[in-house]
């Protein structure tokens, strides 16, 4: 069964630090310049079999999405003070800080 | 103020372009491309194969993704999903090698 | 394995044909499923656009969910992903990448365009997004936040722009006129007079 909302709009979250890249085939849909970053989850947007799982034709379980905004400049420290990055993130990527 | 490991050196996926330093510089062909009869064709079966249940667009994605790096750019967008339509289809077992190989051969 | 490295015509004949023989898909069904495809156009996404700008109980309803106002709009939604609406306002520019691989609300927009999916767009968008705006000749105020969204999963996502000056008692026909692709995506900015593209 479905895990109710565990983040809320305005929570402050981290997404993980993990490389499932370094562990064999996979398909993930957290982008590189995500990992390890801190974000304020901005609201829940429904929820979602695992891409992660269907990509290998396998059950998925589904899983809640939030959409999840950063400050642009802080991955490379280039842009524009106050620009942000807004990303639909699942919650199995995600962890509160 | 982040832990991260730098996004430079990161093991990221090579479909996975976001930043990506080496295309930096590049700039954007923002001109129209007409799709070719090729490309309708690939992405209608793509489509069908979605809605009859034969494959995700997820796999469609894995496929394309598992596409070495080289060829990966050297190939076109829909290039990339017949290869990946074709590998998805072998791996279900809706062809098989064999079957494949001979098609190759008379088509 | 070798067999992957065919000819890309040569390798969709081949699974075609089989496809066939197995009475998995016939002929006639990509014929039509290319005709279905080819309807969605950036026409339909203006006109969702052009009756926002004058309806504001459909702009509330397309902002809360975009899917049911496509729908609304005699647009098929069925069984694609949910769309969401970006509102553009004299604060916020919206600006949309899916830096991963190429997904783009083609429902109502159609098939995405050539730079959408370019390694060049897809890099710069979330790094240097002011710098990527310039190969359009666009350039936001400074003041002005732009939001760059990652369409990463399961939404699609396209942009409401703000209202051109200029159009007061302009019918929906004509408002839609002015609305290009690059609107809805967020490298440009729909104006009168603004450059068809």
């Amino acid at each position: 069964m479905l895990t109710p909302d565990i983040f809320q709009p305005g929570q402050n979250v981290r997404v993980k630090l993990d490389w499932p890249e370094t562990r064999g085939a996979c398909h993930i849909r957290t982008p590189h310049y995500l990992r390890g970053q801190r974000g304020v989850v901005e609201r829940h947007l429904g929820a979602f079999p695992n891409p992660e799982a269907l990509a290998f034709a396998r059950k998925a379980e589904t899983l809640n999405l939030y959409h999840v905004r950063f400050a642009q400049s802080q991955f490379w420290g280039e842009g524009q003070t106050g620009d942000a990055v807004v990303v639909e993130l699942y919650e199995s990527w995600l962890e509160a800080v | 103020m982040t832990d991260t490991i730098l996004p430079e050196i990161q093991p990221r996926a090579h479909h996975d372009m976001g930043g990506v330093s080496k295309f930096m510089c590049e700039t954007v062909d923002t001109s129209r491309h007409a799709l070719t009869e090729f490309d309708r064709k690939v992405d209608a079966l793509r489509g069908l194969l979605g809605a009859k249940g034969v494959m995700s667009v997820d796999e469609l994605r894995r496929g394309i993704e598992a596409i070495p790096e080289a060829e990966y750019h050297a190939l076109s967008y829909y290039q990339r999903w017949i290869r990946s339509i074709a590998d998805n289809l072998l791996a279900r077992g809706v062809l098989s090698e064999a079957e494949l190989r001979a098609a190759l051969g008379e088509a | 394995m070798s067999i992957l490295h065919a000819e890309s015509e040569h390798l969709l004949n081949a699974v075609l044909g089989l496809l066939e023989r197995k009475g998995i898909v016939r002929p006639e069904e990509i014929t039509e499923r290319i005709a279905s495809t080819d309807q969605a156009s950036p026409a339909r996404g203006a006109a969702m656009v052009a009756r926002a700008w004058t309806d504001a109980g459909f702009r509330a309803r397309m902002l809360a969910d975009g899917t049911m106002a496509a729908e609304e709009m005699g647009i098929p939604m069925r069984g694609l992903p949910p769309l969401g609406v970006l509102e553009n306002t004299k604060q916020t520019h919206h600006l949309v990448v899916c830096t991963l691989c190429s997904c783009y609300p083609r429902a109502v927009l159609g098939y995405p365009p050539f730079w959408f999916k370019s390694a060049a767009y897809r890099a710069r968008a979330v790094r240097d997004p002011r710098g990527l705006l310039t190969e359009w000749g666009t350039s936001l105020p400074e003041a002005m936040q732009l939001r760059v969204v990652d369409s990463t999963a399961d939404y699609r996502w396209m942009v409401l722009p703000m209202r051109p000056d200029g159009t007061e008692g302009w019918s929906d026909e004509q408002l839609a006129a002015l609305v290009r692709e690059g609107d809805m995506i967020g490298v440009t900015i729909p104006g009168v007079g603004a450059n068809k593209s």
